[in-house]
């Protein structure tokens, strides 16, 4: 099992009056699964998402990464967790402003110590696999939103992580980039990587082979997706 | 996460906002600035200062008329001269003594031909230039008939030499002083300028009975053995103390001084640079505090500034976390950017701090030594001063939650 998640929860505000963003929740993620998590706005998707990616510490439960307990690790250990075997794609992308796209996806590599002639070699396959070959030395502000989106999903995989983590990819793009984008992260599971996609629209979540209903911090189903709502023609809009 | 990687991204960031790199260096420019100029002020007074003792002569002292101020400069006294040739005489005589010669001097107008040059006109004898150790050019010196008789001859300096012949071989030439004709005997080396800029080559020497009798003296109706210093040497400079004790009891005694204080006053190459180094010293402490205000304005104003940074820039400090940043790789990050901006004001302060010496140098006269230990130390001082105001920004942003950071906007 890559997560094994034993009833973790996640609270805010004062210990009298406290607020579960996130109940006691178990669940479980095999390898190369493709997870969708829906639910309306503020329903808890990405306090879960935080939780799993280890952004973010559970107020209560246990959390297995790849057999391993991780509530108790040092920011040092987790931070190792993520840049290795992890990578995140945001709604508003996250790409620095003042790098260049390639400086950007090699950042991960950085921070992994990666030599400089070899990061960039694997930033720039990266790169080429997400089709931004010509695009190496744009800065993003040059982008549009769906190639930023490339670049960051380019980013989040150029440490070759196991686990694709992706809240709201769609959600600031328009169909046809948005298309893409989900097109990209599909091919990506395919190639046996997890991953595990927020998202509040329906159609998006159809993508997924499995589809995690959330609402008022709680899961309230968790099954494969509906077959009929599995039509990528449909499912972008 | 390796050092080069840390500091492009710490150059990334400086550069994305110049205006406000720069005002935000302010401080610590101009404490850098301050830093270095005083540093170059201090250095070049001390060079200046032994520089000057070795010149003036680490053995030679100087007797002045009038009573010592509390800066250690004689009160200068125009009128009542206590000094006389017969001081000078036994002094001479004094056993830790080993010459002394009496001076008089005037500022006034020289005539050469055509040409006429104001310089200072010193009556002395011969024993004045062993003391200073300044030897003779061309020409010669006085000869003991010369100084009996108030001779009217003339050993002139390289300055006064210049003005008043040009290309010209002075030696035997005549020159006017007040209407008197002199003979011009001699030319003295050069010397070079005295610590307050002053050019001791301006000068034209004649016997002291001569000045007496027919020049400074002559105007002296009150007394005309009256001189205006006499200077004299101690037969080694480690008997300096002796000589200056020796001198003073003479003077007392030959004075009746009873119980009232010194009417003259003993003057060493050390006790006179001493109050020109105090006064170079008070600069010094005036700018170095100058300077130490700067940059404790300067590294609250980095702190202040990387707070900012950290505020505005807590989305990519939890980006950073996601992909793997620890969180000592954000705190040196910040670290190092706080030093790179310290060290950039330093930078730009040292040069600063230069060209602030150098117009010195030239606008007052003052002698000033920019060494690069000092430019070293400067900027270690401005890297440390980002370093510890930069400590606490850094700090703060290590504490910084992934997810927290991420959702900041
Ligand atoms: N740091 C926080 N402090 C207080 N409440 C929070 C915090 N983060 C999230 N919440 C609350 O938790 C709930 C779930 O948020 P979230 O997981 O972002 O929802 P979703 O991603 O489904 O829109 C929301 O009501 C939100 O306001
Ligand atoms: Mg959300």
């Amino acid at each position: 099992m890559l997560i094994s998640a034993q009833d973790i929860s996640r609270r805010y505000g004062a210990a009298d009056l406290p607020f579960f963003a996130l109940r006691p929740t178990s669940l479980e993620i095999e390898a190369g699964a493709f997870v969708a998590v829906v639910g309306a706005s503020g329903s808890g998707k990405s306090t879960l998402m935080a939780l799993l990616g280890l952004l973010d510490r559970p107020s209560s439960g246990r959390l297995l990464f790849e057999g391993r307990e991780t509530t108790a690790l040092r920011p040092d250990a987790t931070a190792r967790i993520r840049n290795r075997r992890i990578g995140f794609i945001f709604q508003q992308y996250h790409l620095l402003a003042r790098m260049t796209v390639l400086r950007n996806v090699e950042l991960p590599l950085v921070y992994a110590g990666e030599s400089p002639r070899n990061r960039r070699r694997r930033a720039e396959a990266a790169l080429e696999s997400v089709g931004l070959t010509a695009k190496f030395h744009a800065m993003p502000a040059n982008l549009s939103g769906g190639e930023q989106q490339r670049v960051a999903i380019a980013r989040a995989i150029a440490a070759d992580p196991v686990l694709l983590l992706a809240d709201e990819p769609t959600g600031a793009l328009d169909s046809t980039s948005g298309e893409g984008v989900l097109g990209l992260i599909e091919a990506l599971n395919a190639q046996g990587r997890t991953v595990v996609m927020v998202t509040h629209d329906s159609g998006v979540a159809a993508r997924a082979r499995r589809v995690i209903r959330m609402r008022d911090g709680e899961i309230v189903s968790d099954g494969p997706a509906d077959p009929e709502t599995r039509h990528p023609e449909r499912a972008a809009s | 996460m390796r050092p080069w990687d840390a500091l492009h991204a710490a150059a990334l960031a400086l550069v994305e906002n110049p205006v406000r790199t720069l005002l935000t260096l302010l401080g610590v420019i101009i404490g850098v600035a301050c830093v270095v100029s005083m540093a170059a002020i201090g250095a070049g007074a001390q060079q200046r200062i032994s520089e000057e003792i070795g010149a003036f002569g680490a053995n030679v002292l100087v007797v002045n008329p009038g009573a010592t101020r509390k800066d250690g400069v004689s009160s200068a006294t125009g009128d009542q001269k206590s000094l006389t040739l017969a001081d000078a005489e036994a002094i001479a005589g004094l056993a830790t003594i080993a010459a002394a010669a009496a001076s008089d001097f005037g500022k006034v107008q020289v005539v050469a031909k055509n040409r006429n040059w104001s310089t200072t006109v010193n009556g002395t004898n011969v024993r004045h230039f062993a003391i200073r150790q300044w030897t003779i050019g061309s020409g010669r010196a006085f000869s003991p008939e010369e100084e009996v008789s108030a001779a009217k001859v003339a050993v002139i300096g390289a300055t006064a030499a210049e003005h008043l012949f040009g290309a010209d071989d002075p030696i035997g030439q005549v020159v006017r002083i007040l209407n008197t004709p002199f003979t011009v005997i001699g030319v003295m080396k050069p010397k070079g300028m005295a610590f307050g800029g002053q050019d001791q080559d301006d000068v034209v020497f004649v016997p002291i009975a001569a000045a007496a009798v027919r020049l400074i003296g002559g105007a002296n109706t009150v007394n005309h053995d009256a001189v205006a210093y006499i200077l004299a040497s101690a037969r080694s400079s480690d008997w300096m103390g002796y000589a200056v004790d020796d001198v003073t009891r003479l003077l007392r005694q030959r004075h009746d001084r009873g119980t009232r204080d010194d009417d003259f006053t003993v003057t060493t190459a050390s006790s006179a640079l001493a109050a020109q180094e105090s006064s170079t010293r008070t600069v010094a402490l005036l700018l170095g505090s100058v300077a130490l205000f700067s940059l404790l304005v300067g590294g609250i104003s980095i702190m202040n500034i990387m707070l900012v940074c950290v505020t505005e820039r807590t989305p990519e400090i939890g980006l950073r976390l996601a992909i793997g940043a620890r969180p000592r790789d954000v705190a040196f990050q910040f670290l190092l950017e706080a030093t790179a901006l310290s060290a950039l004001g330093g930078l730009v302060g040292v040069i600063l701090g230069s060209v602030a010496a150098v117009i010195v140098t030239r606008v007052l006269g003052w002698p000033v030594l920019v060494r690069p230990e000092m430019v070293a130390a400067a900027l270690g001082l401005a890297a440390a001063f980002g370093v510890g105001f930069g400590w606490y920004p850094a700090w703060r942003a290590s504490l910084l939650q992934p997810v927290d950071a991420l959702r900041a906007r």
